[in-house]
């Protein structure tokens, strides 16, 4: 199962190298957002609960624009047949995905973090930036489930960019409750407080019950 | 004994009693436009399977009077 | 097949509610803090916890349908989501009249009940849009209870997250009493749950059986236009065609 994960998660990668679709464009989408996010708060700059905030709410939306995007080559170019072919555990489709998605959204967290250091977050991030970054892994991880979870279920239909956003918004709500006020204290104008431990443990907790049901689930989707 | 305060609370636990009741009734109409549909199709189908075995019994008359 | 115990369970349903309300108005005793509006709590609380056990329940149906393969699950599952969905927005409702009532304001978010089943609807109201979608049956029935599965694994995460998101500073805006509900409070309110979910499974048996009625209906129609040379179109539908 670890070499068809591994195989999967190389094309997925290669192809993104190659043809640069998705990490691009959520990474321009999150920048403009930040802009946007300038002109509709009518700020310079942004701390604490609301800089937490912006940056969660952008982070969500640009996730769901990669979700959609991250079954679209199996669907059309037969790679869900070839896969089901293939003598490999299906649930290793599930993994190499989500693994896939998480990636992407780690290199598009690497260059919007700190675009939005620069652009709208007051206070500097560097003095927690070690927390920071445990809290973007344990969000993404619940993301990266999520999104593979629901972008599956948008493959089938016939209205998948409506579809997948509808219903990862409301799922993710949890994610984002508990990603936003972990990073809150991080962002303050005062001097970063320390990590609440409680809202890592809330992610740590979505991300197993959801891993496990998306593991559980996934095998049923790709039955033809 | 029952205390139906005339004052401001009133209306409002109505209000959401109301609702409850006016979601049931709208259920209610809705399966009944349901039945009034499956009794209607029902009746066509009946009629279909008369006007058959009617045309049937039609046809074995017939057979039975040309060998004569 | 669904209409098995379809007449008790109505006339349990009829008793218990008729009697849970008689007790709300004629038994249970005036809240101290909020009056007679907080008569309000003995039909929002049970229509939202038998909403929350629907939306379960068609998640446990899911299950069943994607171990058996038996279709008669997912209709089972998609009649259990469609009525809690409908309950959810009488609960909505009916907790925007309490939170009006009894703090001046049409929606609190301090109140993590309401603040949940806000969630929960927005996520169960995509169950319809999305097997509308898709046109295969088995296709769009599989992918409903993968749906119906996660959504139930979502509920309880979700009330547990919104649940610690507001306590932390905001006391509960609309709870049952000040303190502890004294003991006319608690029957009522078991009376009242109680009905409102033999009330939930009548209703859910009454569709299953109107449902399934309409399927054998177009079954008969369909093989007498065999014969008939008359056309019978198959419209796409949310819901299961077939058993």
């Amino acid at each position: 199962m670890r070499r068809a994960v591994a195989a999967v998660i190389r094309k997925d990668l290669r192809i993104e190298l190659r043809t640069g679709e998705a990490v691009p464009a959520m990474l321009l989408f999150s920048v403009s957002t930040f802009v946007l996010f300038h002109f509709a708060l009518d700020r310079a700059s942004v701390e604490g609960e609301l800089a937490a905030g912006v940056l969660w709410v952008t982070l969500l939306f640009a996730a769901v624009l990669g979700m959609s995007r991250l079954f679209v080559a199996e669907r059309e170019q037969g790679g869900f047949d070839g896969f089901l072919l293939a003598p490999v555990d299906r649930t290793s489709l599930f993994v190499a995905k989500a693994a896939v998605l998480f990636a992407f959204l780690a290199a598009v967290e690497l260059a919007a973090v700190p675009a939005f250091a620069i652009l709208l977050l007051g206070p500097s991030p560097w003095p927690a930036a070690g927390e920071l970054v445990l809290v973007l892994l344990l969000a993404d991880l619940g993301i990266a489930v999520i999104g593979t979870l629901v972008g599956a279920l948008g493959i089938q239909t016939r209205a998948r960019e409506l579809i997948v956003p509808i219903i990862a918004l409301p799922l993710m709500i949890p994610l984002a409750i508990a990603a936003a006020r972990a990073t809150s204290p991080l962002f303050l104008e005062a001097g970063a407080e320390a990590l609440p431990g409680r809202w890592l443990l809330v992610l740590g907790l979505y991300d197993l019950v959801f891993g496990l049901v998306a593991f559980a689930v996934f095998d049923f989707l790709l039955e033809e | 004994m029952p205390a139906l305060p005339l004052d401001d609370a009133g209306p409002y636990v109505a209000a959401a009693y109301l609702v409850f009741l006016g979601l049931i009734l709208v259920y209610v109409a809705i399966m009944a436009a349901k039945l009034a549909r499956i009794a209607r199709e029902l009746g066509e189908l009946t009629e279909i399977v008369d006007r058959r075995s009617a045309a049937r019994r039609e046809r074995a008359d017939e057979e039975e009077a040309v060998p004569r | 097949m669904f209409a098995r115990g379809l007449k008790p369970l109505s006339i349990a349903s009829v008793v218990l509610i008729v009697g849970a309300f008689a007790l709300v108005f004629f038994y249970a005793p005036n809240d101290a803090d909020q009056g007679f509006v907080q008569k309000i709590f003995y039909l929002h609380v049970p229509v939202a916890i038998v909403a929350l056990l629907g939306f379960v329940a068609g998640g446990v149906f899911g299950i069943r349908y994607l171990r058996t393969g038996d279709r008669s699950h997912d209709l089972r599952s998609y009649v259990a989501i469609h009525i809690s969905l409908i309950l959810a927005v009488a609960a909505l409702v009916t907790g925007s009249i309490w939170a009006r009532a009894a703090w001046g304001q049409w929606w609190v978010w301090d109140e993590p009940t309401l603040v949940s089943f806000l969630i929960v609807f927005l996520l169960y109201a995509c169950y319809q849009p999305l097997r509308f979608s898709i046109e295969d049956p088995e296709r769009q029935a599989r992918t409903a209870a993968v749906f119906a599965i996660v959504a139930g694994a979502f509920v309880p995460l979700n009330f547990m997250a919104v649940r610690l998101a507001e306590s932390l500073v905001h006391p509960r805006v609309l709870s049952a009493t000040g303190g502890s509900m004294p003991g006319e409070m608690r029957l009522t309110f078991l009376v009242a749950l109680v009905g409102m979910a033999v009330l939930f499974v009548t209703l859910w048996k009454y569709e299953l059986t109107s449902k399934q009625a309409s399927m054998q209906l177009r079954a008969l129609k369909r093989a007498l236009a065999d014969e008939d040379d008359s056309w019978v179109p198959t419209r796409r539908s949310a819901a299961p065609q077939q058993l």
